[in-house]
């Protein structure tokens, strides 16, 4: 468990409290809520949070040696399953945390906002388990294009509400959620989704979700002795990132990669306001969005850009403001991969590993295979959350490319709906 | 005129549009047919394009806003030829503000808003903690700071935002996000209690559709009214339907009035201090 100040809002210049005034006593309330229950374990909280990760989200998740991929590199890689925990991502350990803060709490309704799907699965799963009713926010892009995910948070008791405006994508369903809040706050807990917004919600996720890093280290020394020469994550808000590198971030010499989504390209079209990727770390500027200053796709003027990526999981504009702060610091390196290295590493880790990732994780294996020689003896590479829901997406866009590694789709249009 | 003198004499009517909805010059006009209609104060809007704290009605004039080009060096010009002869405060949020000129800070784009005559700003996402840097740059160009007070803020909060606030005190008659409603909010009454001893006018916002709201609630106390969703649907509807923009104006005019003089009429309802 991290040890600063609980109270500091701020990492360095980053983070803060940016939000409506009516949100202001909630946030302030969730604070001292974060501080009693996270960092002081009042009755037993964390206790009773650690318990239920263990028995209802099946933890530990292994560190797994990768044969194939070490063989390949000439590294040990070393592979966190993330994609193992109950409902096949990280997302569950913040999704449990907060839901089980707000029955402390006394709240009596959770909302949430998700892009992939995943954040949304864990809550609405979260909530069915803790008994809360939970109404998720999704913009109607990504409905789209995570239908399986959408099923999951149905069949979990969950509302599903579509957010149509702008692009339709996770920026939009977190602004949705914020007014939803504004609204409902003296019942109602927003599980934010990631290391984003108004503090305390960065810190306190980071803690829910280290958890990865405290297993991940301790995991890493039992196997080889040592701790790893780096340690990959791949990052759209943060959250996976943040829970991979936390219990790192002391030790100087393991070196933290976050690897963001390189889109179709790294250059900004300014006439239609279009980033055509997610690499906030790597490409944004400082800003406020979404109740935090942080790194930010935006125009000279300020406006927030649509981003985009392969991976709904990672498209969103903004990055988590610790993340930014450890940027600056020199302690991340921010490296970026394009949407068809991305695809590329999907492909791999599935037929090398017997390992099918999400989207996002595949940028971080995008990023090992071209910079292998550059990360050291071992490294350990989070997978974040497992690829079922990616898989329309996955043939779609496999289909419009000439990769050498991608099975042959052509079996469905032997097939087509004949086989009804 | 400055904004505490234009609540000084009679109940304040406050309307808000988002300048440049749905084009530059439809929305001058807009505005000043507010103004003959009887404003006192105009919160003017500078779309920002992620407003977490505006209902649906406002989202969407943002977005025509936006789409016809509006820009903050288009929206000061926009204040310049603007041709009213009341205060202009600016609305809109805090990374707009934050990232104008090529200095860091709110100085630049507070500077140049008081070399267009704006008196002041409303910045929805900028809670008192926050406000530090831009409440500095306010005063060193003489501008007001107006902060928002909710249902929910109580205590230690409210003194931290009697130290800053300047101008006005938007009160915001109920939680949750801009919109018009077909009722007021009984907790208006209770946050304006909470104000009684503040020594800025307090006017109060979110929701207020007609001049009979208006008129409750300059009756409970407000000494001003702040509309902005009613008339904004004014232009949607007009921008929608095609009509000529002077038939728009005119009816925003006539809206403007009505809700002057509900407030008018609240006023002449309130209890009359005992004379001693």
């Amino acid at each position: 468990m991290s040890t600063d100040d609980a109270h500091d809002p701020k990492f360095g210049e980053y983070g803060g409290q940016y939000v409506p005034e009516a949100l202001m006593p909630a946030i302030e309330e969730l604070a001292d809520a974060y501080r009693r229950y996270v960092l002081e374990n009042e009755d037993g909280f964390m206790d009773e949070f650690r318990e239920r990760l263990a028995d209802f989200g099946g933890r530990p998740t292994p560190l797994q040696y990768a044969d194939q991929l070490s063989e390949r590199y000439d590294t040990d890689v070393y592979l966190k399953r993330e994609d193992l925990l109950h409902g096949g991502a990280h997302k569950l350990n913040n999704a449990l945390g907060q839901v089980l803060l707000a029955k402390y709490m006394g709240k009596e309704r959770i909302i949430a906002e998700t892009g992939a799907g995943q954040h949304g699965t864990a809550t609405a799963m979260a909530a069915a388990h803790l008994d809360m009713p939970c109404e998720i926010y999704m913009g109607e892009t990504d409905i789209a294009r995570q239908r399986p995910n959408v099923f999951r948070m149905r069949i979990n008791g969950a509302e599903v509400n579509p957010v149509t405006v702008g692009r339709g994508t996770l920026k939009e369903a977190i602004s949705e959620t914020m007014r939803d809040w504004a609204t409902t706050v003296e019942t109602t807990h927003y599980v934010i989704g990631s290391v984003v917004g108004p503090h305390p919600f960065p810190k306190m996720v980071r803690d829910f979700q280290s958890v990865i890093s405290e297993e991940a280290r301790e995991q890493c020394i039992e196997k080889t002795g040592d701790l790893p020469d780096a340690v990959l994550a791949c990052a759209g808000g943060g959250s996976n990132t943040m829970g991979t590198f936390a219990e790192f971030v002391d030790d100087s010499e393991v070196d933290l990669y976050a690897v963001e989504a390189g889109g179709s390209s790294l250059q900004v079209d300014e006439e239609k306001g279009v980033a055509p990727n997610s690499a906030s770390l790597s490409t944004g500027g400082e800003g406020v969005l979404h109740g935090a200053r942080t790194k930010l796709l935006q125009d000279r003027d300020g406006q927030i850009m649509e981003s985009h990526s392969i991976s709904a999981g990672l498209d969103y504009a903004g990055v988590g403001p610790e993340l930014a702060h450890l940027v600056d610091e020199g302690r991340v390196t921010p490296v970026n991969v394009d949407d068809d290295a991305a695809l590329e590493a999907f492909h791999r880790l599935s037929q090398d590993e017997g390992v099918i990732p999400a989207l996002e994780t595949a940028h971080a294996f995008g990023f090992l295979e071209g910079h292998h020689d550059e990360v050291g003896d071992t490294v350990v590479v989070n997978v974040s959350g497992r690829g079922d829901k990616d898989l329309e997406t996955v043939i779609e866009e496999t289909s419009k490319r000439d990769l050498d590694i991608a099975p042959d789709l052509s079996l469905f249009e032997q097939i087509g709906g004949g086989g009804r | 005129m400055s904004l505490e003198a234009a609540f000084a004499d009679e109940p304040a009517f406050v309307p808000y549009l988002a300048a440049g909805d749905p084009t530059y010059g439809a929305s001058l006009e807009y505005v000043e047919a507010l103004a003959r209609g009887g404003a006192d104060v105009i919160e003017l809007g500078l779309p920002f394009s992620e407003p977490i704290a505006e209902g649906k009605t406002i989202q969407d004039a943002i977005v025509r806003s936006l789409e016809a080009g509006m820009t903050p060096a288009r929206f000061f010009e926009f204040v310049e030829d603007l041709d009213v002869d009341v205060p202009v405060v600016c609305m809109t949020y805090y990374n707009l503000i934050y990232q104008y000129g090529a200095e860091e800070g709110p100085g630049p784009f507070v500077e140049r808003a008081a070399e267009v005559g704006i008196e002041g700003f409303v910045v929805p996402d900028l809670p008192a903690e926050e406000a530090g840097p831009l409440r500095e740059a306010c005063d060193e160009f003489g501008l007001d700071l107006v902060f928002i007070v909710a249902p929910t803020t109580r205590g230690e909060r409210l003194e931290t935002m009697m130290d800053q606030v300047s101008g006005y005190v938007y009160v915001q008659a109920r939680l949750g996000v801009t919109g018009a409603r077909d009722d007021v909010d009984d907790a208006t009454e209770e946050s304006l209690a909470r104000l009684a001893d503040w020594d800025v006018p307090k006017a109060v916002g979110f929701g207020i559709k007609t001049g009979e709201h208006a008129e409750r609630i300059v009756s409970a106390g407000a000494d001003g009214v702040i509309v902005g969703s009613a008339l904004v649907d004014i232009v949607a509807e007009g921008h929608e339907s095609g009509a000529p923009v002077d038939d728009v104006a005119d009816e925003l005019e006539a809206k403007a009035r009505d809700l002057k003089e509900g407030a008018l009429r609240g006023a002449q309802e309130r209890p009359q201090p005992e004379r001693t």
